[in-house]
């Protein structure tokens, strides 16, 4: 197998974008392109969740070879649910791991405010089973909400956690330029305060609106290449040394136990052993906070800190810029927003800015080895990866 | 015969009764006040209101547009039984509500103007604005309509308004909505906020002045300036960019 490095990065705002959806894919690629140097690509994927349902468009990755004229690269886009964007991370390293491709261009994107709120809460939804949760009106929201109560009852995590996740995400995204929410709160605010309630209602108790990522459009991409082509290319070198995919039960009900995330946990370890590397070598991370409590839990399983005990590490301001293993210090999905087929490049998007040292006032001081998780479904398909920084 | 036009054409005002202020938190945790706006205050807000013409989303332009004929023509004497609430964080201007009197019993909800996202003033300053027509003024009903996805959210969804679809809304004509008191009595528990009386020192400093708005919503930024193939298909923007990429111009 080849060493796959990414030579190249771009990504939109994070916001409501009015452009066709191939447009905005196609612009992160094309700052991705310039970044990396390169004008010719052999092969093309484009995550996506949802075009043929919210954009009306299908053949995406069709579509932006040709707005960047690409051709005649290969082209395929991927829909995996939320976890789009890192599986197609990991179908550009399989092409260029394997020797067959040389370079890859990797996008997400989603346009989910081209549909008002309550259809892009139904669109999301469609990733439950149709039978056993869609048909009776669970939506995501709804899932976090039961696994949350489950999680406090047997954890101690309380809604302060949960606020606290929020605030922490939500003003990160301050210093992030690209990330949609650019609007600081305050634990007095959403939580204190005789307004609190109204400031932050109940989502699905016990999520409120601030546990939640907003609705976004926006994409990212990537530029994949072998060694031989990175050193050419002499941008710095970060390499995607670990690649750790999992699945499990469609529907959550079926589960053992619904707060052991089994796939966030095989992922992570796969990935770890893949690339050589323990969780405490991490030193920046981007997890999947589509929901506040999600990063708490990732935050355990996949393997930062013990089981039940990710809240107490945020409490100490563990995960906080200048902690020992700063979580999404771009904002997370929560402060950047969450374009589902985006998320998982735009993660490995920050993740890449870090080890370069691009970060400015997110910056985590020396950061070298970095880490993403990206997860799909209810937790039902997840890929982790890890990167490091060479030179 | 000497006839005075303008005794004709300027709406003589019922007398309503003033809006007694009122102080919240946000989420951000700034104090802001809510609090009527005289008339020789108007042309302040126009100066803030004006750039939203421009702000083609949310329905920005559209009603930034109305709201800004309904204050000229309140300021100069053309519209009648009009009243403005300003929402102030540090005397800023962060929202616009207005509305009128149409009958003793009716009110009129004219529009929702946030100018700061993302803090749910825009809903803060609707609330007060029931709560002047419901408690204030002793309406029994006000109609209500939405321009906008997120107004249909926050107004008809989270009230639960109910329909009236035989009345024209004064605004387009459109089918109304209405909030009823027994409405707007279940919604106070949840969505109506506010203490009184607001300390003289955040008071003070809103009537001082109606400072610009720090943070307004903006026309869409431009990150993709370069791919506005919406109105060109070809995509020729891009490959003038890339062929810029490769040292050639796009006209060689
Ligand atoms: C309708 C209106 C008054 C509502 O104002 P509001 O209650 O203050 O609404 P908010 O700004 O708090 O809510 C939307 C913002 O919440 C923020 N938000 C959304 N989801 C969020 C989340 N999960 N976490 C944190 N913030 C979130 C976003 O910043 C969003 O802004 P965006 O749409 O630019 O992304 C306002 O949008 C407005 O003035 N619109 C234009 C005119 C209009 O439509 N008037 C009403 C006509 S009926």
């Amino acid at each position: 197998m080849r060493d796959v490095y990414v030579a190249g990065i771009g990504i939109t705002t994070f916001t409501r974008l009015e452009y066709p959806l191939s447009e905005i894919a196609s612009y992160a690629s094309m700052m991705a392109l310039k970044d990396a140097g390169v004008t010719e690509v052999d092969q093309v994927y484009v995550a996506n969740m949802g075009s043929p349902r919210v954009n009306h468009q299908t053949a995406l990755a069709s579509a932006v070879v040709d707005s960047l004229s690409l051709m005649p690269a290969g082209a395929a886009a991927i829909e995996n649910g939320p976890a789009s964007g890192a599986s197609a991370i990991k179908a550009g390293f399989q092409a260029v791991a394997s020797g067959m491709e040389d370079v890859v261009l990797v996008a997400g994107v989603e346009r989910m405010r081209e549909v008002n709120n309550l259809e892009a809460t139904d669109f999301v939804a469609t990733l439950t089973h149709p039978l056993a949760e869609y048909i009776y009106g669970v939506t995501l929201p709804a899932h976090a909400a039961m696994f949350t109560r489950m999680y406090m009852d047997r954890y101690g995590v309380t809604e302060r956690h949960l606020a606290m996740v929020g605030v922490k995400n939500q003003n990160a995204a301050l210093n992030n330029v690209w990330a949609h929410l650019q609007q600081e709160i305050t634990l007095e605010g959403i939580l204190d305060s005789p307004e609190a309630m109204t400031n932050n209602p109940y989502v699905a108790e016990p999520l409120r609106f601030f546990d939640a990522c907003p609705v976004s459009d926006g994409g990212a991409a990537l530029v994949l290449v072998s060694e031989e082509k990175a050193r050419e290319l002499g941008r710095p070198m970060i390499r995607i040394t670990g690649v750790g995919q999992a699945t499990d039960t469609h529907a959550v009900f079926e589960r053992e136990d619904p707060t052991d995330l089994l796939a966030v946990r095989k992922a992570a370890k796969d990935a770890f052993a893949m690339a050589g590397l323990s969780p405490s070598d991490v030193d920046v991370a981007e997890l999947h906070d589509a929901f506040t409590i999600l990063e708490i839990v990732e935050s355990e399983e996949v393997g930062f800190f013990p089981k039940g005990e990710g809240h107490i590490a945020l409490e100490k301001g563990e995960t906080a810029l200048g902690g020992s293993i700063p979580i999404n210090v771009g904002g997370g999905l929560k402060g950047r927003g969450h374009p589902v087929g985006a998320t998982g490049v735009a993660q490995a998007w920050e993740i890449v800015t870090q080890l370069r040292g691009d970060g400015e006032a997110r910056q985590v001081e020396g950061a070298r080895i970095g880490f993403t998780c990206n997860f799909g479904g209810f937790g039902n398909n997840v890929v982790c990866l890890t990167f490091v920084r060479e030179d | 015969m000497s006839v005075d036009l303008e005794k004709i054409l300027r709406p003589v005002d019922t007398p309503m009764k003033p809006y007694e202020p009122k102080y919240m938190l946000l989420a951000s945790g700034e104090a802001v006040v809510v609090r009527q706006v005289e008339r020789d205050e108007i042309p302040d807000l126009l100066k803030h209101v004006e750039p939203l013409l421009h702000v083609e989303r949310d329905f920005y332009d559209v009603v930034a547009a109305r709201v800004y004929s309904e204050l000229l023509a309140h300021y100069r004497h053309r519209y009648q039984d009009q009243y403005v609430l300003a929402v102030q964080i540090d005397g800023e201007l962060a929202a616009i509500v207005n509305g009128r009197q149409v009958t003793p019993k009716l009110g009129m909800s004219l529009h929702t103007l946030a100018l700061r996202r993302g803090l749910r003033v825009g809903a803060h300053a609707f609330a007060a604005k029931m709560e002047y027509h419901i408690d204030t003024l002793g309406h029994d009903e006000v109609l209500i309509v939405a321009e906008s996805p997120i107004g249909f959210r926050r107004w008809m969804i989270e009230y639960k308004l109910e329909k009236r679809f035989d009345i024209p809304h004064e605004l387009g004509g459109v089918p109304s909505w209405a909030l009823t008191r027994e409405l707007f009595d279940r919604a106070r528990s949840s969505l109506v906020v506010g203490r009184r009386p607001v300390p003289d020192e955040l008071l003070d400093k809103a009537m001082a002045a109606i400072l610009p708005p720090s943070d307004p919503p903006t026309p869409p930024l431009d990150p993709l300036a370069a791919t506005r193939s919406m109105y060109d298909p070809t995509a020729t923007s891009l490959m003038a960019q890339r062929w810029e990429m490769e040292g050639r111009s796009a006209d060689a």
